[in-house]
């Protein structure tokens, strides 16, 4: 047993204790933290396999952007726990054959001939100066390019579709337009009206 | 870096431009004033124009041979660029019979063009596509516009009901089709197709696992180009969207499902055919005989023309599975040619007909009711014709064209042996006949019972006198289209040795 | 030094075995190093704390903290002890893990981060390869601590950043910093003119202004506004807990004024490459670069008034995005250009 290996399994340990706080936990806020926790052990899990760029996406990506979002959403919902217990006892033969189904296919995956995971070759130690996040920079523009530019593209369209949907230009909202209060003239705002004075009747 | 490292990219002129001049609407419409918006609608138009102007100079350039560029992730072959072809003058049709229609419902917004535009990109991606990553991008770049234009009305309940419903079901079918390509992917290690073909061509690659994946594809594929099993959706996002969105996904879009199709089946796994084409003559079946008798029970002509997409989705794919017979490839060409000459078809009949629809519909009139085709030749004797020669086209009478597409078709499945789905094909078009011309009596023999003003612009009457009288030139003279689709399906990888 | 160094490493081995040495060995010189760096850290926010009162004072024809210790220099050991032994009120509805939990997520980043800042030349606790990523992930990780407590920011700030990198190719601030050292101006002596504050100056001003409001710092500081809401989420918390917001929010304000010295000041590099400042420990530079940061930062929080919240959006959405967009793809232009000033 090396230090390495050590590390892996209390990383694993901790990584498959929050991913069953995730679905066990009664309040959903600490569900989402335990998932929070889950995605950064698996990076730490990541960065162990020298995939340090991936695993600093991933806490980038997903604890840093993604779960913030979800996170406010969650907090927001207020949700009724006792609603979503309801339905426990009628979904779990659902569920537990999904369970049973994904176990399943992670077995045929591990285990079986098609693809045995254990035959692959390690990849060779590539050295010290090897840097991960350049060669994967190197391999996304050059060889890889196309489809990181329709991904690009797809972002742009799901702006796009994004505003188109949701932006309601109110016309009954009142706002301020500081430079037209800035450019302001007094004629604008005062008219001097020369009244002939009353007389006293 | 100097220039000899960048890839050529002139097989990809089209879509570069097309981006280019799609960003640059997206931008130039946000300073539009209000009553410039038209303006807009020319640019789209100009970009469609110059998009096939250039695709056509690539054509020359090219010689027609098969193009191949970004690492062999894009393909220019003759397939290619002849669909997209047919995409942009399609689209631009689009646009032109939509006009009125959405400016009449207020709906003529800038976001509109751009989305079709990226979905036009969408789809000349999937065209081009020689590498599952980039089928599948395209694929989502082009449904994530059509999702979106299907909701652009967003105060509608049904529009957005049906953009939802398409929405769920399309992220189902994404999720089957990524599956069945990671599969591919483990079992032949390369996500390139034509790498692929030629790992399975080898044959040392595990059956159980390919043909699993397989069928994954094939359900991906068959939600795309909307058969039985997964056509649950096109009745309620036809019905459902608004008009002009409706003609979009029906013509445009066929065309990328079925240069999907060709590209997964024949690119990619014609080494597979004895599977696949097991599965399409099932679907197939199951299509015509579903899509052709629910369209009787319709009274909307917009779930009638939906259902007899589906009809007409199998039809085409009678001529994808009879492309392989026990191992031969000798008439591959002919059924490939034959379903793609179908497709093209296809589109036109459905463009003319749903342009029709656009152009009965007014200003808080949909025209989408069969009975508001009543004694539309006493109204405007004209489109009553024009409508009369797009619903024998679909009907497939002669000497329309819809005829020759499905004598196509069906000389294709007589050819590779399979009588009996031939004579299946015949009478279940026998059956659609039946809707088809209930329209046409609709229109010349019964009383007109809406009395609204009849008045689409200049540019729409004369598109549609053009689309509506193209069945009936094309019916007379389909032999250089003919020959056309012949020399595209030929330029295919694995048909061109 | 590096013997001792050798003699413990040895020591290890003794008493763990040669398996088990080794890895023990780098953990406790790692643990050694980590309190080497935090404690000092928190000391300079305790006086950062005397320092804005001071400052703030003098701004404002003050005099500030002057009673405990000669000219107040010992109020902030004041403040640490009377918050040590403060009573922890925790709200009766409010959920206790988290509730202690939030002061700790905002203080943790604030602190892993400096495992990446060099402080000179090849004095860094992890020279890891990919440094700016790392300190972007690990700060966006602060706002957990704020979220839990009740607000959270938005971040425009690692946009500006992009910039920087495309100059000195290269992610890892130790290469950043010794990238500022060449280039047209440093060549002929003036240092300072080379780094990257003056050709990258929109990008510079972007990032310390995003900087000030990644820290929620006046005048951005909506989260914890006196007169608005009645500083915010700090409201619940008393004793410790607040104790420890204070310190992450001070440690922040020190880290990202270290990163701004780094990416465009040149690091722990003298201004003019003369003999006589060369002499100089580059420690020294880099503490005088920071100083000068944080004396802006409070500098702005005695001067501006505070912004609304959707003109704080406005700013980062259609000002600060749209101007880095455009910087980034000018300054990718510029470098292909004969004028490169980054040669």
């Amino acid at each position: 047993m090396t230090i390495e290996l050590l590390v892996f399994y209390v990383f694993a340990a901790l990584l498959a204790f929050a991913g069953l706080r995730v679905i066990t936990a009664r309040n959903p806020v600490h569900a989402a933290l335990f998932l929070v926790l889950a995605f950064f052990t698996a990076a730490a899990i990541w960065m162990l396999l020298r995939a340090e760029f991936l695993a600093i996406a991933l806490v980038l990506v997903y604890v840093g952007a993604v779960m913030v979002l979800f996170l406010f959403v969650v907090m927001m919902l207020d949700i009724n726990l006792d609603r979503l217990r309801e339905g426990f006892w009628r979904y779990l033969p659902l569920g537990a054959a999904v369970g049973v189904l994904v176990v399943f296919e992670m077995a045929l995956v591990v285990v079986a001939k098609y693809y045995a995971s254990g035959t692959l070759p390690m990849p060779a130690d590539p050295g010290p100066g090897y840097s991960n996040t350049k060669a994967l920079g190197r391999l996304l523009y050059t060889d890889y390019v196309y489809p990181f530019e329709l991904a690009a593209v797809l972002l742009l369209v799901a702006i796009v579709a994004a505003i188109a949907l949701t932006m309601r230009r109110r016309k009954d909202t009142k706002y301020q337009d500081p430079a037209r209060q800035a450019a302001v003239k007094r004629r604008d705002r005062v008219r001097l009206v020369s009244m002939p004075a009353e007389k006293k009747e | 870096m100097s220039a000899s490292d960048l890839p050529i990219l002139l097989p990809a002129y089209g879509e570069i431009l097309l981006l280019v001049l799609a960003s640059a609407i997206l931008l130039v419409d946000l300073f539009l004033p209000e009553r410039l918006r038209g303006l807009t609608h020319w640019l789209s138009l100009a970009t469609l124009a110059a998009c096939f102007v250039l695709t056509v100079q690539v054509v020359r350039a090219t010689g027609g041979q098969a193009a191949y560029t970004f690492g062999g992730m894009f393909v220019a072959d003759l397939m290619a660029n002849v669909l997209k072809l047919v995409v942009y003058a399609a689209v631009a049709a689009v646009l032109v019979y939509s006009r009125r229609y959405l400016a009449e419902r207020g709906m003529l917004r800038g976001e509109f063009f751009v989305l079709a535009l990226f979905a036009t990109l969408g789809m000349a991606v999937m065209i081009s596509a020689n590498h599952m990553l980039a089928l599948y991008l395209g694929l989502e770049l082009m449904s994530l516009c059509v999702y979106s234009m299907v909701a652009l009305n967003r105060d509608s309940a049904t529009s957005t009901e049906a953009a939802m419903k398409y929405f769920v079901l399309g992220a189902l079918a994404s999720g089957l089709l990524l599956y069945g390509m990671s599969m591919l992917y483990g079992a032949t290690g390369t996500l390139d197709l034509t790498q692929m073909a030629q790992v399975i061509a080898v044959g040392q690659v595990n059956g159980v696992v390919l043909v699993f994946g397989l069928v994954f594809v094939v359900a991906g594929l068959s939600f795309k180009l909307g058969v039985v099993p997964f056509h649950m959706w096109i009745p309620d996002v036809y019905h459902g969207a608004p008009n002009a969105m409706t003609l979009f996904i029906s013509t445009a879009p066929k065309l990328a499902a079925f240069a999907m199709a060709v590209r997964m089946l024949v690119n990619g796994l014609i080494d597979l055919a004895g599977d696949w084409q097991q599965m399409l003559v099932v679907m197939a079946v199951l299509s015509m005989a579903l899509g052709n008798f629910a369209a009787i029970a319709q009274t909307n002509i917009k779930r009638m023309l939906a259902y007899s997409t589906i009809s007409h989705m199998g039809f085409m794919l009678l001529g994808l599975l009879a492309g392989v017979v026990g191992g031969n490839r000798f008439s591959a060409p002919d059924a490939y040619s034959a379903a793609m000459f179908y497709t093209v078809v296809y589109v036109l009949m459905s463009l003319g007909s749903f342009g029709m629809v656009l152009a009965l519909s007014r200003a808080g009139f949909e025209a989408e009711e069969l009975d508001d085709y009543r004694g539309l030749n006493q109204r405007d004797p004209w489109l009553a014709f024009l409508m009369l020669l797009l619903m024998f086209a679909l009907a497939g009478v002669p000497p329309t064209v819809g005829f020759y597409a499905k004598l196509a078709v069906i000389d294709a499945v007589i050819k590779a042996g399979q009588i009996w789905l031939a004579v299946v094909a015949v009478l279940l078009s026998l059956v659609g006949a039946f809707y088809y011309l209930r329209v046409v009596k609709l229109m010349y023999f019964d009383e007109p019972r809406d009395a609204g003003p009849i008045a689409p612009g200049r540019d729409v009457r004369w598109l549609l006198s053009a689309n509506g009288l193209a069945m009936l030139v094309l019916g007379v003279m389909p032999g250089s289209l003919m020959a056309l689709c012949l020399v595209a399906v030929q330029g295919l990888y694995p048909l061109a040795r | 030094m590096n013997e001792l160094v050798a003699t413990l490493a040895g020591y290890s081995s003794a008493w763990f075995g040669p398996q088990w040495g080794p890895p023990v060995w780098v953990f406790v010189k790692t643990l050694v190093l980590i309190l080497v760096i935090t404690l000092p850290l928190f000391g300079c926010v305790a006086y950062l704390t005397l320092a804005e009162r001071k400052i703030i004072g003098y701004m404002q024809v003050r005099i500030g903290p002057n009673r405990v210790g000669p000219a107040g220099l010992l109020q902030p050991i004041a403040d640490a002890v009377k918050l040590m032994f403060k009573e922890l009120i925790i709200p009766a509805g409010a959920n206790k893990f988290l509730f202690v939990l939030a002061p700790m997520l905002t203080l943790m980043p604030a602190l892993a981060a400096w495992a990446v800042i060099p402080f000179g030349p090849e004095v860094v606790l992890a020279d890891v390869d990919a440094g700016l990523l790392y300190v972007m992930a690990i700060t966006s990780m602060g706002v957990y601590g704020v979220i839990i407590a009740g607000w959270a920011s938005n971040s425009t700030m690692g946009f500006a950043l992009v910039c920087v990198l495309l100059v000195s190719q290269s992610l890892n601030l130790s290469d950043i910093v010794n990238g500022q050292a060449r280039g047209r101006f440093a060549a002929e002596g003036l240092n300072f003119l080379s780094w990257n504050w003056l050709p990258l100056l929109p990008m510079f001003l972007v990032y310390f202004i995003s900087a000030v409001a990644e820290t929620n710092r006046a005048p951005f500081d909506v989260a914890e506004g006196e007169s608005e809401i009645v500083a915010g989420f700090h409201v619940e918390y008393s004793g410790m807990t607040f104790a420890v917001f204070f310190l992450g929010e001070y440690a922040n304000m020190i880290l990202v004024s270290a990163l701004a010295t780094i990416m465009f000041l040149g690091g722990w590099l003298p201004p003019i490459d003369a003999p006589l400042l060369n002499a100089i420990p580059g420690f020294f530079w880099l503490v005088l670069k920071i100083g000068f940061l944080l004396f802006c930062f409070l500098w702005f929080r005695a001067t501006f008034p505070r912004y609304r919240y959707d003109q704080i959006m406005r700013l980062g959405w259609k000002v600060f995005i749209p101007l880095t967009i455009v910087w980034l793809v000018l300054v990718a232009a510029w470098m292909q250009t004969p004028w490169n000033p980054w040669q």
